[in-house]
């Protein structure tokens, strides 16, 4: 079985468009949550938002192309491309290109685009819609499109399970690369959240915070929806180190399973045996892990039911792991959060700290771990988890060691 | 009032599939089995019928100053922000 590592990074989130960004922000415990401004519409009843800023697609793409990418696509592609470039490889040149693979998380993909189609359509009366509509939105646009700017020619696909697409098309990759069906990868997850009709829907659902997401803390009131994409590639390990690329953590287990209970109720059940399945799939025990990048949405079930799954698995450990939420400072970027906080996991590992919950208040009985509040840590952790437990039950959790 | 409470126990049997004679003010949500998808779609339906807005959160269920417990309570809370808006 091969060793798969991570040689390059890309990210434009929240906290910053760059990895040092990132970082620094995630050092300094800042949350991006704040008002949101892409929708200028008084009737949002979640008005906060983590929204991505300075992000000029002009400054990215030429203005004639830019006909055929949703902000969702021109993300993906930002975070691809400085991942791409960070690892030096060159897919068009060597033929790596053929027997390389693309594997994108996405929960819905182009639907600033839907929904523009629609208000043209619906509130506008428009009869026609522009004629990249399809192309422009559909869900494996993103993945598309980093085929084709960097010639990548072997398996590419998206990976759709709500809240854990990223961390599944990450995990799918992995495990290609494992086992050596493919050589190299560019792999990750984008969601662009910031729409109307998107917010109209989770709202309705009545898991919106109003002010903050404060995961883990007594008085969590809910989620708050977050955008952006990460980006990564991955390399055997023999491959990376020969030809003297710097190697930013390794990816050594993968674990998923299903809940089969309940449509949007999480599972204590279906999480814990993701995360068990994981650290076998690593060949690690339990108490080999220091460091939990938690789903942590910030609602009541998750983060009772995803302590409780922790408790389970971990047992006595349980309390010696430093468990955080980065959600509390990026938001939940849905189908684009694993790959967001693989990105932070990753980081944190490799700079030595542990990012904090932010936004944290009080303990809750119910959540009795260590959830690092408020403050980065300084820590040098070896070994770490990624959370997602999605919507309709699919539970995907990802170990990196540094 | 009679109106209001005879719609409102219309809503809450048809979500658990109930006939509504059979639904009393005094049942305990939890007894009739509602969950909190339920309560969301339960909301949805009455903020329709009355046109009006219940600041529901699950997370909170205090947020709409409605206790969720029994029929009675979602009725009596259903009426207040109704008179409200009046």
């Amino acid at each position: 079985m091969n060793r798969v590592v991570i040689t390059g990074l890309g990210v434009v989130t929240p906290l910053g468009n760059t990895a040092a960004e990132l970082s620094a922000a995630l050092k300094a415990g800042r949350s991006a949550i704040a008002p949101i401004t892409l929708i200028a519409n008084p009737d949002l009843g979640a008005k906060v938002g983590a929204e991505v800023k300075g992000f000029d697609p002009l400054a990215y793409f030429p203005e004639n192309k830019l006909s055929l990418l949703d902000r969702c696509s021109q993300m993906a592609l930002v975070a691809a491309r400085d991942a791409v470039k960070q690892s030096g490889l060159d897919f068009k040149g060597s033929g790596l290109g053929l027997r390389s693979a693309c594997v994108i998380g996405t929960g819905v993909g182009g639907m600033t685009t839907l929904d523009n189609c629609f208000e043209q359509l619906y509130a506008k009366g428009s009869k026609r819609v522009h004629p990249f509509t399809i192309p422009k939105m559909m869900i494996n646009a993103p993945g598309a499109h980093i085929t084709m700017e960097h010639g990548i020619q072997g398996p590419s696909f998206a990976v759709a399970s709500a809240c854990a697409s990223a961390n599944h098309a990450m995990g799918v990759a992995f495990h290609m690369m494992r086992s050596g069906t493919i050589q190299a990868a560019v792999t990750g997850g984008a969601e662009c959240v910031f729409t109307y009709g998107t917010l109209k829907g989770w709202e309705a659902l009545r898991v919106m915070a109003p002010d903050t997401c404060r995961p883990f803390s007594k008085d969590r009131k809910g989620m708050v929806l977050g955008e952006g994409a990460a980006m990564f590639v991955l390399e055997e390990r023999g491959a990376a180190q020969a030809r003297g690329a710097e190697i930013l953590g390794e990816i050594i287990g993968f674990g998923m399973t299903s809940d089969a209970s309940d449509i949007v109720l999480p599972s204590a059940d279906g999480a814990g045996r993701a995360i068990a399945g994981c650290l076998e799939d690593a060949r690690i025990r339990p108490d080999a892990v220091q460091y939990v990048n938690a789903h942590g949405t910030g609602t009541a079930a998750n983060d009772s039911t995803e302590t409780k799954a922790l408790h389970a698995v971990f047992g006595d450990h349980a309390r010696k792991l430093m468990v955080s939420s980065t959600k509390s400072m990026h938001g939940h970027a849905l189908g684009g959060a694993g790959a967001i906080e693989l990105a932070a996991t990753i980081t944190a590992l490799r700079e030595g700290f542990i990012p904090p919950t932010a936004n944290y208040n009080e303990p809750d009985p119910q959540c009795d771990l260590d959830y690092v509040p408020n403050e980065a840590r300084d820590v040098q952790a070896d070994i770490a988890i990624s959370n997602s437990f999605a919507f309709g039950g699919h539970n995907a959790v990802i170990a990196v060691r540094r | 009032m009679a109106g209001l409470e005879s719609d409102v126990i219309e809503i809450i049997a048809k979500q658990v599939n109930r006939d509504p004679a059979t639904v009393k003010r005094e049942d305990r949500l939890a007894d009739l089995d509602i969950q909190s998808l339920d309560v969301a779609e339960i909301i949805f339906a009455i903020e329709e019928k009355f046109d009006i807005e219940v600041p529901y959160n699950a997370n909170d269920t205090n947020a709409a100053g409605i206790n969720f417990d029994t029929v009675g309570d979602v009725v009596d809370g259903i009426a207040k922000l109704v008179a409200k808006k009046k």
